[in-house]
């Protein structure tokens, strides 16, 4: 049976098709439709007019026709990868698939460098292998932490395909696309509230632009969005608010939600009529945007009421007295009035007016006093942790390296630190990340001198990427005092993991002395050295993986 | 470089791996850090690898005629080390050139180039005699002329007897083949595997692998879905057609005797080859390589297209776990070489004979192959089914063909003369057809597979380095 179309002529006085009945039925029950040899069994006689049949048929055989061809995918202009890079890529993406299984304990975990190989070739603008789009797409079905990057090395072709397949379907949902230029010409110039003759097609980039985000896929549109912020706020803006009346609840709130990376004061306006929005979430959204501008209205509405909360005692003390009440104008504005179960009302409706007003207020407020020296003041009653807590949160929110700076205090401090300020509230992963980036590794550097690796993960974690010194130093001496202490690696296997990513690949020769198997301590646990020499071979492996990762990706020169 | 004037790229040799797994550990191995004492002189490229045990093994590949050596138990080919050693050397550093090679090396390499210039010796002097014997064309049977050492007599009787073996196979199987259509095919039992295993086994015993395989065929096609009667009296009658034809091999053309014995299983032994045949020498572009495994023996296939010529070519090698399958070339790549295709009415095997130094590839020469339209390369498999009957393919680079997915199957369309080729529905699975219309992205491209009667099997894609189409067994399971 050929999946051909067509049926050429059949020798024989039978046809294929009478021959298959004959077959079927058998020559023993009926004479078959062919003439014997002389001497010759039926049975063969049908085999030699059914072998000639088929080589006659399969000699015929002729093109089927042919269905109309998928649209051909958008066009990608970004550069192609170098090609020692696109095979790094084919290892790293086979290496997933591989899962791992059977290298020794001293060999680098590929998969774990995956997405700091796709941040980087983003960096530099590539595109993806078309050839390696499928593994790219399954890579990023498999593990949601990969999409955004993924998808964003993908580009147009990789959505063009997802479309083509359900396995892919992720890819088309949303919530993936990240901050890119798309193709020149894609974004809109100029606002799109600019009266253009509708369905200009193909002729101008400003109405493809436009039409992608009035008939685009939503993972295309957010991608769309967050690009022309970037390029251009207040377009990006113009674009949004076009067609904001008609976008569900759930598309408003990711598209509002995609504001914040690139938020300006001229976003204001909009954000002030989304406070009215239907969608309670939008609403929540809309007013911690607006108080992340200290300059709004919101935030001077929010500094207001908190001024009536929180004040200086002549004695140099912070006295507080918490809301009332929650009215509408606070609700409007974003103030959640029901506490979560087991916290007072007041004491939530402070923490939220608190939290939203502009930190340079208790500056000019609090007679010029610095923020360090504002942290410092005694707050009467038990009101410290509710404050420190909302401050800490305002200068995460409103990135305030000064505040985030004073509230973390000396890093060799013990971390619960303080009479009766319990810690829960310190967040010290996110204060650090409103410092700059080189402070942050002081900090974690002398951190971890102080107090070792136990408590470190969630403050690596948002280190910037290489470490810098001494931060690197840092960490490596711990793990070194951690062997010396005769305790096996996989204590710390989170960190050292962290270290194979994070530290400055120019380390790798500095750190070559420690794979090295040492000399059995007394104290030591039995073959912790070699466990040691391994994750070391590993570290120092990894290291070098990553500088020639970044060589490869590297685009040449001229 | 290496005398053959050329470096592989890193995709060349990772082309070269057996499988996604050796391909990730032969990139963890590609770094400086476990290896010592590399070099490489002339074809020869050599290196101490440190692994897990205590003994670090020793790699070797020769790159003059393709193959590798390593002390590791591995039974991948290439092993990781061999591809560690020569992403290595891709790379451009950690492989220092022109140092003498250390012993263990050199032992091996100096035997590979003993036996090279010996085939070479053997086939100048064997073409010198025929050339003067000239009526020994008839008697160029297995075992019939060179081999050298053995006792020709010997020899022949060996043929005789294994010429009666099969004989015998055959004769069974055309019994069990009429018992069948007596029968009817709609008697079939479909759990009557049993008496095919017999009749299989009776083929091996007959030394008849080309018929074993064929009546393992047999044996699954009634599970195969519809349309199986069909199938199955389509290959009832093809195996019928080899049984007549190697019962009636004295009346044969010798081509279409050869063509036959070729088929039924019996190969000529390469060095008798080479001293029989006549080289073609050509630049012969590496289109494509696939490899299958029946669980015991894994077959490797590279297809070879040469330049002048336009000549298609099969090499074909076999991993049986002691023997490393040669040669190891990777798609993409050219080489000046002589090839000797084995007797067939429509030649396409081929053995590989001598390479030639070849001069550095120029950036205008990575090109893609030329290829033809959907129709030509169904006119080029049928024009070779007269010659040979039993084809199921033939190679073919197709040009200007979009793939169109879809449920019913796949195609791979023409819109200029809308005419289309349906992909063969046993690539589900061995070829990873969405990377193939990843690289295609709705437009036209290149593709080379093999074009047959259940339509055509992509294995080689241009974007515009070819891309072999191997599905990773991770990926085996998208449809």
């Amino acid at each position: 049976m050929t999946t051909h179309t067509t049926t050429p002529a059949v020798p024989s006085d039978a046809s294929w098709d009478d021959l298959v009945a004959a077959a079927l039925l058998g020559t023993g029950r009926r004479t078959p439709p062919v003439t014997p040899l002389p001497g010759q069994d039926t049975a063969a006689a049908l085999l030699d007019a059914a072998a000639l049949s088929t080589v006659r048929r399969r000699a015929g055989l002729r093109p089927a026709a042919a269905r109309p061809v998928p649209t051909p995918a958008p066009p990608d202009p970004r550069p192609a990868l170098p090609s020692a890079a696109r095979a790094r890529l084919a290892m790293l993406l086979a290496d997933r698939s591989a899962a791992g299984r059977g290298s020794p304990r001293s060999a680098p975990d590929l998969a774990e460098l995956l997405p700091q190989w796709l941040t980087l070739a983003n960096h530099h603008g590539y595109r993806a292998p078309d050839a390696l789009l499928p593994a790219l797409l399954d890579a990023a079905r498999a593990r949601t932490d990969l999409r955004p990057e993924a998808l964003t090395l993908g580009g147009p072709r990789a959505l063009w395909l997802a479309r083509l397949n359900a396995e892919w379907k992720f890819a088309l949902r949303g919530g993936v696309g990240r901050a890119t230029m798309p193709p020149e010409g894609a974004v809109p110039a100029v606002p799109p509230a600019d009266p253009s003759p509708a369905a200009g097609p193909d002729t101008d980039g400003r109405s493809d632009g436009r039409r992608l985000w009035e008939e685009g896929l939503f993972a295309e549109r957010v991608s769309l969005l967050s690009a022309a912020r970037h390029h251009d706020p207040a377009a990006g803006l113009a674009l949004l608010s076009g067609t904001w009346a008609t976008e569900r609840a759930e598309d408003r709130l990711m598209f509002l939600d995609s504001l914040r990376d690139d938020l300006c004061p001229s976003d204001e306006p909009f954000l002030e009529q989304a406070l009215s929005d239907r969608s309670r979430n939008v609403r929540a959204t809309a007013a911690e945007l607006l108080s992340a501008l200290p300059a709004s209205a919101l935030a001077a509405r929010m500094a207001e009421r908190a001024r009536g909360c929180v004040s200086l005692t002549a004695t140099g003390r912070i006295a507080v007295e918490a809301p009332a009440a929650c009215d509408s104008g606070m609700q409007r504005d974003g103030i959640v009035p029901k506490p979560p179960s087991g916290r007072g009302e007041r004491s939530w409706w402070l923490g939220q007016l608190v939290e939203a007003t502009p930190l340079d207020r208790w500056t000019e407020w609090f007679g010029g006093l610095g923020a360090a020296e504002i942290v410092a003041l005694p707050v009467v009653d038990s009101w410290q942790a509710d404050l420190h807590a909302a401050w800490c949160r305002a200068a995460v929110r409103q990135r305030s390296a000064e505040w985030s700076r004073a509230l973390l205090g000396a890093p060799a401090l013990p971390p619960s630190s303080g009479d009766a300020a319990p810690a829960v509230w310190r967040d010290p992963a996110k204060l650090l990340s409103a410092l700059p980036p080189g402070e942050r590794a002081g900090w974690v550097a002398e951190f971890i001198a102080s107090h070792g690796l136990s408590d470190a993960f969630r403050l690596l974690g948002v280190c910037a990427v290489p470490w810098a010194e001494p931060l690197g130093r840092a960490v490596v001496d711990a793990l070194d005092i951690a062997r010396d202490a005769g305790s096996y690696p996989w204590s710390f296997s989170g960190v050292m993991g962290l270290a194979e990513r994070c530290l400055d690949p120019g380390q790798a020769d500095r750190l070559e002395v420690l794979t090295a198997i040492p000399d059995e301590g007394e104290d030591a646990a039995p073959g912790a050295g070699g466990y040691w020499s391994e994750a070391f071979q590993r570290l120092v492996g990894t290291l070098r993986l990553r500088e020639a990762i970044r060589a490869e990706l590297t685009p040449p020169m001229g | 470089m290496n005398p053959q004037g050329e470096r592989w790229t890193a995709e060349q040799v990772l082309a070269l791996a057996p499988d996604a797994a050796s391909r990730t550990a032969g990139g963890k191995l590609a770094a400086a850090g476990p290896w010592s004492g590399t070099g490489a002189r002339g074809p020869g490229i050599w290196g101490v690898c440190a692994g897990s045990g205590s003994m670090p093994y020793r790699t070797v590949v020769d790159l003059g005629r393709p193959g590798y050596r390593c002390s590791c138990p591995s039974r991948k080919f290439p092993c990781k080390h061999a591809l560690g050693l020569l992403l290595l050397w891709a790379s451009g550093g950690g492989v220092p050139e022109g140092d003498e090679p250390p012993e263990w090396a050199e032992g091996w390499l100096s035997e590979r180039r003993e036996r090279a210039a010996d085939q070479a010796a053997g086939r100048r002097d064997d073409a010198g005699s025929g050339a003067g014997g000239g009526a020994g064309a008839g008697d160029q049977r297995p075992g019939g002329s060179a081999g050298g050492t053995a006792d020709p007599e010997a020899a022949r009787r060996r043929a005789e007897r294994r010429a009666q073996r099969i004989a015998a196979g055959a004769s069974e199987l055309e019994r069990r083949l009429a018992d069948l259509l007596r029968g009817g095919l709609a008697a079939i039992d479909r759990a009557e595997y049993g008496v095919w295993d017999e009749t299989a086994a009776r083929m091996v015993d007959a030394q008849a692998p080309g018929l074993e395989a064929r009546v393992r065929e047999l044996a699954a096609i009634p599970s195969s879905g519809a349309g199986w009667p069909a199938r199955l009296l389509e290959e009832c009658a093809l195996a019928h057609l080899l049984n007549q034809g190697f019962l009636h091999i004295d009346q044969l053309p010798e081509e279409l005797a050869a063509t036959t014995r070729a088929r039924i299983g019996v190969t000529l032994p390469v060095a008798e080859l080479l001293a029989c045949a006549e080289p073609v020498r050509d630049r012969w572009l590496v289109l494509g390589r696939q490899d299958s495994s029946d669980g015991r023996l894994t077959t490797r296939r590279v297809w070879l297209r040469g330049e002048r010529t336009g000549r298609m070519a099969l090499l074909l090698s076999f991993d049986t776990g002691d023997r490393s399958p040669e040669p190891t070339l990777p798609t993409g790549l050219l080489l000046d070489a002589d090839l000797v295709y084995y007797p067939s009415t429509r030649p396409l095997r081929a053995a590989l004979a001598e390479r030639h130094p070849t001069p550095p590839k120029a950036d205008s020469e990575r090109t893609v192959p030329p290829g033809g339209d959907v129709a030509a390369a169904l006119a080029v498999y049928g024009e070779a089914l007269g010659q040979d009957p039993w084809l199921e393919g033939w190679p073919v680079v197709l040009s200007g063909v979009t793939p169109v997915p879809g449920d019913e199957g796949w195609q791979l369309a023409d819109p200029t003369t809308g005419l289309a080729l349906p992909v063969d529905p046993r690539c589900a699975g061995r070829t990873d057809l969405w990377q193939l219309l990843a690289i295609a992205g709705g437009r036209p491209i290149t593709v080379f597979g093999e074009c047959g009667h259940r339509g055509f099997a992509p294995i080689t894609a241009w974007d515009p380095e070819p891309v072999p189409l191997t599905a990773t067994p991770a990926r085996g399971g998208r449809r």
